[in-house]
């Protein structure tokens, strides 16, 4: 027993060295660059500066209050809610019928999926400068053919009623070929004999689609979901391309109005307790998927 | 009926994705055209058909009006210079959450994990603040070196790692082969679909991200392409312009869309078959 717990107490102090060892270049980069700037973020969060390289006056919450005080950053807070769900729950959608409909592979599929696959591919930001000339008043590409069709459509990004689901359009175009490749893997999962047994029961498309192609896509569904929010989340490219967050603040989501209040306004305090609202819906996406993710990357698999 | 029922919907499904495919579409044709277009002035801006002789005069213009050459290079240097850093740590890393017993392992998960929704871009303020104080401010070096660690790439190193029998690993030991050796000669050649589905990723991600550089670089030589066409489209509103767009789009998009088109299969498969369940 004694020779035991000193054989176990020795070895793995080795190879926990060993260990440390190789997670070190990781983890010096996590320290610098993830963990100290939450601590850092925290700190300023509670403090207020005047001018940039002045002294920090400690401030406690104020910047919270003041925060929440700003109807520009509760309107972000809102139009990012809106924003994350109403882009990722659709094109989640979009991308599973993407890959039902494309999961046989032959010429023309591979065709297909490349297609929906190419928006991922553009930069964001030239994807919003395409769509900016799409949306542009009468001559656009979308007013000047509703226009033949006899329709008028609405000041895509001049309304502050119609600007952020116009941004939205823009997004879900973006990623939906994005999460089709997760599907079209998850999809492999499912086996074909599962199908062939329900087709000879007379289960009709969506009889297969409720009680076998779901429940084994649940997990994918799930991981799909996580990462899309924890994405949408922390891009804002076309914001800055299509409208700078107007007209009056319909298109501003947390991580620009952080980048106005740090760049623009120089208020660091502001910017800080701002980063932290986004640190604690981020936070709460993991939490509440933390199975999901560590099912996908198999902390949990032996 | 029931053949009926499980013939038809299956086919309207299809139909339907091919339309939005052809939707899907639309914007590429557009800034196509749009490119090739000599007057992109007034109402033929909206034409999706050519009804023209192509000309380069859009692509003359872009080329000349914004440094793209340079921009490609900074570009190259901030993705690749990204990737070659992060094979080694994601490397290591990996191999220790595969193979490595120790404790403090499920902390250092969970560590690792976070980062894995913190973007450097969402802590843009602090790390700003960090690159500066290393002296990395207007720097690609300070574009570059918080990415330098990846929990993404990690764990998928790790699931790659995880598959390789084990027996390799103590055939190779019982020869007298070091930790870095089977690192090498075994779980780096095993692992090699891992790796270039990882490279992909990295890759495209920071070719086409924008909102850090743009935090990070102040001169304008050091813009990647992302934070130059950005400028360009800016410095070129306006509905006359929208051929010069489109052909600077076109040029800053170009080198990925044609990398994509060369290795499609590559492409698509390493993307789906990451390591993600």
């Amino acid at each position: 027993m004694a020779t035991q717990w000193r054989v176990a107490k020795w070895r793995p102090r080795r190879t926990t060295l060993l260990a440390f060892a190789m997670l070190a270049p990781s983890l010096l980069f996590l320290a610098l660059f993830t963990y100290w700037p939450v601590v850092e973020v925290a700190w300023q969060a509670l403090h207020n500066q005047r001018k940039i390289g002045g002294p920090q006056v400690f401030v406690g919450l104020d910047n919270f209050l003041k925060l929440f005080a700003d109807a520009a950053f509760r309107k972000a807070l809102a139009n990012n809610l809106v924003y994350a769900f109403g882009t990722v729950v659709p094109s989640l959608v979009l991308a599973l019928g993407f890959a039902m409909a494309l999961a046989k592979s032959n010429r023309v599929n591979t065709l297909v999926r490349a297609l929906f696959f190419l928006p991922v591919l553009l930069p964001l930001v030239a994807a919003a400068s395409i769509f900016l000339f799409l949306f542009l008043p009468n001559v656009g590409l979308l007013d000047y053919h509703l226009a033949k069709l006899a329709l008028s459509g609405p000041n895509w990004l001049g309304d502050p009623d119609v600007a952020l689901y116009s941004i939205m359009g823009l997004t879900i175009w973006k990623n939906a070929g994005y999460y089709m490749l997760f599907f079209l893997a998850g999809l492999q999962a499912v086996p074909a004999d599962a199908y062939e047994a329900a087709i000879l029961d007379g289960a009709g498309p969506w009889q297969r689609l409720r009680y076998i192609t779901l429940p084994y896509l649940k997990p994918t569904i799930g991981f799909v979901l996580v990462i899309g929010l924890l994405n949408v989340v922390t891009q804002v490219d076309h914001v800055f391309v299509l409208t700078k967050g107007g007209p009056s603040d319909s298109t501003n989501l947390l991580l620009f109005y952080v980048y106005q209040q740090a760049v623009e306004s120089y208020d660091a305090g502001r910017a800080a307790a701002g980063t932290l609202v986004m640190l604690a819906l981020l936070l709460a996406i993991t939490a509440s998927s933390l199975r999901t993710l560590e099912r996908s990357f198999g902390e949990r698999d032996q | 009926m029931s053949v009926a029922n499980r013939e038809i919907s299956p086919r309207l499904g299809y139909g339907a994705t091919l339309a939005i495919a052809a939707l899907w579409m639309v914007p590429f044709i557009w800034m196509l055209v749009a490119a090739f277009n000599p007057e992109s002035v007034g109402a033929g801006m909206a034409s999706l058909v050519p009804r023209y002789i192509p000309t380069l005069a859009n692509f003359a213009e872009a080329w000349g009006s914004a440094d793209f050459p340079r921009y490609t290079l900074n570009t190259m240097i901030i993705s690749f210079g990204i990737l070659a850093v992060q094979l080694v740590t994601v490397t290591l890393a990996g191999y220790v959450f595969a193979r490595i017993e120790f404790p403090g392992r499920t902390i250092c998960f969970y560590l690792f994990l976070l980062q894995l929704m913190l973007a450097p871009v969402v802590l843009m303020v602090p790390n700003l603040v960090m690159v500066a104080k290393l002296g990395l401010y207007d720097s690609l070096l300070g574009v570059m070196a918080p990415y330098f660690a990846s929990a993404f790439g990690t764990f998928l190193m790790r699931q790659a790692f995880k598959v390789i029998p084990r027996e390799l690993e103590d055939a190779a030991l019982i020869d007298g082969a070091n930790v870095w050796q089977r690192i090498g000669f075994i779980y780096l050649p095993l692992a090699k679909p891992s790796l270039i589905a990882f490279s992909i990723v990295s890759v495209t991600a920071h070719w086409n991200e924008f909102l850090w550089p743009l935090m990070v670089i102040n001169s304008p030589d050091l813009r990647p392409l992302t934070v130059g066409l950005a400028s360009f489209t800016r410095g070129a509103e306006g509905a006359q312009a929208w051929g010069v767009i489109a052909a600077g789009t076109l040029l800053v998009s170009a080198p990925l869309l044609i990398a994509f088109a060369l290795f499609q299969r590559a492409f698509v498969n390493s993307f789906a078959s990451s390591g993600i369940k």
